[in-house]
Parts: C-alpha cells; sequence; structure tokens
C-alpha cells in the first residue's frame, strides 16, 4: 500500500476527524482535555444552563494553577480568587472530574502536571483553555489552547470544529555551546520570525539540536510556539519520548504499552513530506539570549546592543519599538549586560521542572543572590517540589537567599499576589514580556533559569557562563 | 440558544494602530477573576485607559469625546497576540464595539471574537493605511460592514473584499449555535469512539 508522504501534524489530524462537511471545518476529536479555574467557569455555566453533562469526564482532567496562593493556602486567596477555586471544585465535582486541589500532592501548573502523570502521550490531541497547550506538541501530540467558548464545546460533546492550519518547519541544526539551553533556542527563533511570525501554522521543530534536548527542553522549545503566533509546536517521538512516558500513573501499562509504542513509531514525518513553510536556526552559533522589549520576539543575544529604533524603516514597526524601549526604561545601542536587576523569577510552565530548578541550583550552589534582588523559586507542580527537595535542591535556592515556594504559575501571569512592583525589573524565566504582566508597571526581560540566576547573583544582567567553569 | 449575529453595520471607529497588541493589554489577567463575563468593558485596555490614580487618561483614544459610540475598533498588525483569554472580545464587546480592522489578527483572538459577534475584518495594510488617514481627516468618518457581501467602505473608498471563511460567516448572518451544531455529531463522535477503543 503506498501513500503520499505525510508529516507528523497531518498523520494526527487525520487520524481524528470525525466528520467534514462541505464549507465546514473539520470536527475534530479530543483525546484529553486539561481544565484549569481561569478560563472554565464560563463554560461549565453553559453546560448548566443547557441541561448538559460533561460528555467524557474520563478524558478531561482540571488543576488548580492560575490563580493559586504559593503560600498560606486557600486563606491567603483574595475573596474572588478564592470563589474561582471553590468554583472549580463544585463544577468538577458535579461533573465527575479528576480534579488536583490545592491539597494534592500532584497538583501544579497544567502543563506541567500533564506530561508529569502520564496523560500526555504521542498521537493525541490535546486542549486546554490556555494558549501554552503547545507545551504538549513535545511528546509528538498536537496539543493547542482555545478559548472559554471552546471548553464548553470539547466538555459537552468531546469534539472541536477546527479549520486546519498550514504546517511549518522549525530546523535547528547543530550543538549547543555551553550555557545555552533550549529557552535560548525558543527565544532566537522567535527574535528571527517575530510574535506573528507563526500565525496560522503549526510548527514541527526538527534538526539536531532538538533531537539532543532532553524532553523538559523539548517541553521549553515547544511552549513558546505561541509567542510565535503558532498555537502548537510539535517535536516527533523517539526513544528518549517513550522513556519520560513509560511507568508514569496515567501511562498504558503491559501489552497495551507495546502496542502503543508500535503505534507512536510510526508517527515522525515521513520522509519526503512537506510543509508549507521553513524556517531554519544555526544552534552552534547561539548565545545566551534575553528579551529586551514588550513582547517576547523582542530578543537578543545577551552580549549585543540593544536595538536601536532608528535603524528600522518600517514606521509602524519603528514606533513598536520605541514604545517597547521606552516601557522598559532602556536606551537605544546601550548593552543590556549590566542593566539593574530587582526581581528574579525562576518558575512557569516554560521552566519550572526538576531540570530546570537543578540547572538552576547548580549554578547557584556557594553563591548568594545579590543584596538588592529578591529571588522567588516556583515549582512547577508540587511533585516537583518534593523531588527538589529531597535532592536538597530547595536548601541551596533557600541558602543562596532565595524564596521557596509552592508550585504554581504564581509570577508568571500575577494573579495570585506574587508580583512586581511598578517600575521594578525583573528577569523572568517565563514566556510573556508583555506591559504588566508580572505586575503592573513592572518590567520583564525573558531568559533561560542559567542567566535568571547569573542575574539574581550579579544584581544585573549577567552572562551566565562567567559563572561556568 | 440565540447565538450572536452580523450582518450590516455601520458606525464610528477608533484608532489604536499599535502592532502587536496583546491581550493582556485587552484586558489584564488581574481582571480575569470573575466566573461570569459582566464588568469587563469597563476594564478593557485599563491600563493604557487609566491613570494611576485610577482616573481617565484623556490622551488615550477610548477616552477621546469622538471615540464615544464608535462600534470599530481600527487597531494594529497582529492584534490580539498572547494568551487564549476569551476576556478579551468579551471586554471589547463590553465596550461597544462589534468590528476590529486589522492587517492580522492572532489565530486564537479570531476565533474568540468570530464566536462573540465581533467581527475580525482582514484588510491589506495600504487600505489600512488609507482608513488611519481618512479617519485622522475626520474623526466622524463613517465606516460600513456588510458581511454578507464581506466587504468593508467608507467615503472615498468602494467596497473592499475581506476574506473570512465561509463557516463562520454562516454562523454570523444566521445566528447558528456552533455548540448546537457540533452536538449534531454525536453519533458520529460514538462510532469514533468505539472505532477507537
Ligand atoms: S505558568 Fe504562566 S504561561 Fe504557564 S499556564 Fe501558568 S500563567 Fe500560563
Amino acid at each position: 500500500m503506498s501513500q503520499s508522504p505525510k508529516t507528523l501534524f497531518q498523520k494526527i489530524w487525520d487520524a481524528h476527524v470525525v466528520a467534514e462537511e462541505p464549507g465546514a471545518p473539520a470536527v475534530l476529536y479530543i483525546d484529553l482535555h486539561l481544565v484549569h479555574e481561569v478560563t472554565s467557569p464560563q463554560a461549565f455555566a453553559v453546560l448548566k444552563e443547557r441541561g448538559l453533562k460533561v460528555r467524557r469526564p474520563d478524558r478531561t482532567v482540571a488543576t488548580m494553577d492560575h490563580s493559586i496562593p504559593t503560600r498560606g493556602g486557600y486563606e491567603a486567596a483574595d475573596e474572588m480568587g478564592r470563589i474561582q477555586l471553590r468554583l472549580l471544585e463544585s463544577n468538577c465535582q458535579a461533573h465527575g472530574i479528576r480534579m488536583y486541589g490545592l491539597d494534592s500532592v500532584q497538583r501544579g501548573i497544567v502543563h506541567v502536571i500533564g506530561p508529569e502523570q502520564g496523560f500526555t502521550q504521542p498521537g493525541m490531541t490535546i486542549v486546554c483553555g490556555d494558549s501554552h497547550t503547545s507545551t504538549h506538541g513535545a511528546f509528538g501530540s498536537l496539543g493547542f489552547g482555545i478559548g472559554t467558548s471552546e471548553v464548553g464545546h470539547v466538555l459537552a460533546t468531546q469534539c472541536l470544529l477546527q479549520r486546519k492550519p498550514r504546517t511549518c518547519e522549525v530546523r535547528v541544526d547543530g550543538q549547543l555551546r555551553p550555557g545555552v539551553t533550549a529557552k535560548d533556542i525558543i527565544l532566537a527563533v522567535l527574535a528571527k520570525i517575530g510574535v506573528g511570525g507563526g500565525t496560522g501554522h503549526v510548527f514541527e521543530y526538527t534538526g539536531s539540536a532538538i533531537r539532543s534536548l532532553d524532553m523538559e527542553g523539548r517541553m521549553t522549545v515547544c511552549n513558546m510556539s505561541i509567542e510565535g503566533g503558532a498555537r502548537a509546536g510539535m517535536v516527533a517521538p523517539d526513544d528518549r519520548t517513550f522513556q519520560f512516558v513509560a511507568g508514569r500513573e496515567f501511562a498504558p501499562k503491559g501489552a497495551a504499552w507495546d502496542r502503543a509504542v508500535a503505534r507512536w513509531r510510526q508517527l515522525p514525518t515521513d520522509p519526503g513530506a512537506t510543509f508549507d513553510k521553513t524556517v531554519t536556526l544555526d544552534a552552534s552559533r547561539l548565545e545566551p539570549m534575553v528579551t529586551f522589549g514588550t513582547n517576547p520576539g523582542q530578543g537578543v543575544a545577551i552580549t549585543q546592543p540593544l536595538p536601536t529604533p532608528a535603524s528600522l524603516s518600517d514606521p509602524n514597526e519603528r514606533a513598536g519599538l520605541e514604545k517597547s524601549l521606552a516601557y522598559m526604561k532602556f536606551e537605544p545601542g546601550k548593552p543590556i549586560l549590566g542593566q539593574p536587576v530587582d526581581v528574579v523569577f525562576l518558575g512557569s510552565c516554560t521552566n519550572s521542572r526538576l531540570v530546570d530548578l537543578r540547572a538552576a541550583a547548580q549554578l547557584l550552589r556557594g553563591r548568594k543572590v545579590a543584596a538588592n534582588v529578591r529571588m522567588m523559586v516556583v515549582p512547577g507542580s508540587q511533585s516537583v517540589k518534593q523531588a527538589a527537595e529531597s535532592e536538597g535542591l530547595d536548601r541551596v535556592f533557600k541558602e543562596a537567599g532565595a524564596d521557596w515556594r509552592e508550585a504554581g504559575c504564581s509570577m508568571c501571569i500575577a494573579m495570585n499576589g506574587d508580583q512586581l512592583s511598578p517600575g521594578q525589573l525583573a528577569v523572568s524565566t517565563s514566556n510573556r514580556n508583555f506591559e504588566g504582566r508580572q505586575g503592573k508597571g513592572g518590567r520583564t526581560v525573558l531568559a533561560s533559569p542559567l542567566t535568571a540566576v547569573a542575574a539574581a547573583v550579579a544584581g544585573r544582567i549577567a552572562d551566565p557562563r562567567a559563572l561556568l567553569s | 440558544m440565540s447565538a450572536p449575529k452580523f450582518t450590516t453595520l455601520t458606525a464610528r471607529c477608533v484608532v489604536l494602530p499599535v502592532m502587536d497588541v496583546d491581550t493582556d493589554q485587552i484586558i489584564p489577567a488581574r481582571f480575569l477573576k470573575v466566573t461570569d463575563k459582566k464588568g469587563l468593558g469597563e476594564k478593557l485596555f485599563c491600563d493604557w485607559r487609566y491613570r494611576d490614580d485610577g482616573s481617565p487618561n484623556p490622551d488615550f483614544v477610548l477616552n477621546r469625546p469622538e471615540s464615544q459610540g464608535a462600534r470599530i475598533l481600527v487597531a494594529g498588525h497582529n492584534f490580539g497576540c498572547g494568551s487564549s483569554r476569551e476576556h478579551a472580545p468579551w471586554a471589547l464587546v463590553g465596550w461597544g464595539l462589534q468590528a476590529v480592522i486589522s492587517t492580522l489578527f492572532a489565530d486564537i483572538f479570531k476565533g474568540n471574537s468570530l464566536k462573540n459577534g465581533l467581527l475580525p475584518i482582514e484588510i491589506a495594510p495600504a487600505a489600512h493605511a488609507a482608513l488611519v488617514a481618512a479617519r485622522t481627516q475626520n474623526p466622524q468618518l463613517p465606516v460600513t460592514v456588510d458581511l454578507h457581501a464581506q466587504t468593508v467602505a467608507w467615503p472615498g473608498q468602494a467596497p473592499l473584499q475581506f476574506p473570512i471563511d465561509p463557516f463562520s460567516r454562516t454562523c454570523l448572518l444566521e445566528g447558528v449555535d456552533e455548540l448546537g451544531y457540533l452536538q449534531k455529531f454525536t453519533p458520529q463522535a460514538e462510532a469514533y469512539e468505539a472505532a477507537h477503543a
């Protein structure tokens, strides 16, 4: 049987089309629906209004992450936050949905616990009312963010109306140099294509540099696909993927595991399959990256000077850059190295997994957080927290003077009281540096965990390679 | 169930030509603790619209007298990027907007808008620049949108075609309820599940 070669995306898409009427988008089956407190209340309300049940509670998993306090439990939440959290509890209870509540030892950021508990598996369609659902694509699944209306659609029908996106190969070859990480790869991709560059597309990350990343690194890369405008980012599954999934609580077991792996091995893009577009990047030339502006596409190598608006010919782009630099209080043409830092945030669904904390702790060990800096370390899940503590990583952070917290989104989105004060500059391992994202008037520089530690130690933006030896 | 409808609209517009406006600017995350859709219009563009003391910033476009009663937002390239929050179109609609004109919309924002009767209209950069110029000359400039014909026009500009996928267009013209539409496929979903069990 000969078939035309297909991409990873195309295979998963084709395998999930339930129906397609002429002139209408495809009805796509959803294997896994992740739910959190912020984007679900109005969707559950629609179900209630219409007297509908959740069609497949067994394919639905809920967690609390966005507005939960990272210290002090429920009592520390404000009233609206508490109402939202309680509402998620009662909605999940009413519909028989598994929920990792505040007391759960497995609770955590939705995109951390999906893979951690083995819910996330190759070949799946995965959605969540959250744009960073792209993270799950690291496993060779199709994961993308949806709006609250669509959350309601999936709760009620386990299906979603979807127009087929175009595909874009993001090919990253070459070997990363010491001190340069997965985060720097994706920040460099974004600096190259801009925040709208992937609109209408699904990314597939290929190339030797992506292959050599561990699963956590692949998650970091896929996580920020949405920052390039792509709703999903994927990496073809390989032995490293299967090893990561094997043995996790919700992963297939025994004979079912063998059958699953045999199926998953068919997923990678066939030789000769084509993409609508290709972007390439040489990993061997990369340096640690930082953002300097108010969108994640505004990034530079840490040794480079800040860009100058005068060098841009497009008036809209020039105005955009001027506005960003003015907000950040950065002077065009000046180095970004040495800019004083007030806060360092190590956390978020981009970089809060055990390997991220390990890498950061290794660099921080025996060093101190500078006196002018407040450093917050927020594990991605309570399981990560526990594992880190059993390795003694918490002690490294605490002894250096950092604050060690309970799991959650925390200062990535500043909904729970963890936030910047107006004017403060943070070096943050999260994914968004939009104006006010980490607190009204706060300024955010996105970077890798290593660069974040270097900034914490120096009290200013610093090259992490100086600390390696 | 009643779904939002859109057929034609003639209205004044507000111009916010900033590139890459993200949904955190449209509605900051601290307002996402609501469990309904009420009151979001008052928080639309909150951190640009109000000063630190809570008073309206007179320089911000939504606060200008000629913006009151406008129903169309003329926005910059890549409008609505960032988070998937549907609170963004809820806030825009809550303020009274019914259409947004730009040269590019972020995917999730576009989908969310269509589901809330907020029509995202993509036009070419030259046409967009012409619209901004015409609006600068005449703050009362009436802009006419005809979804049936898929056109947008203003004085001095013959009707311009804009793209919209046919399904979304039908849904808006006829007020089709998407969830209702999806529910019709339950038998197919059941067959799919049986085949993949
Ligand atoms: S950590 Fe940040 S980006 Fe990730 S899910 Fe939470 S709020 Fe969203």
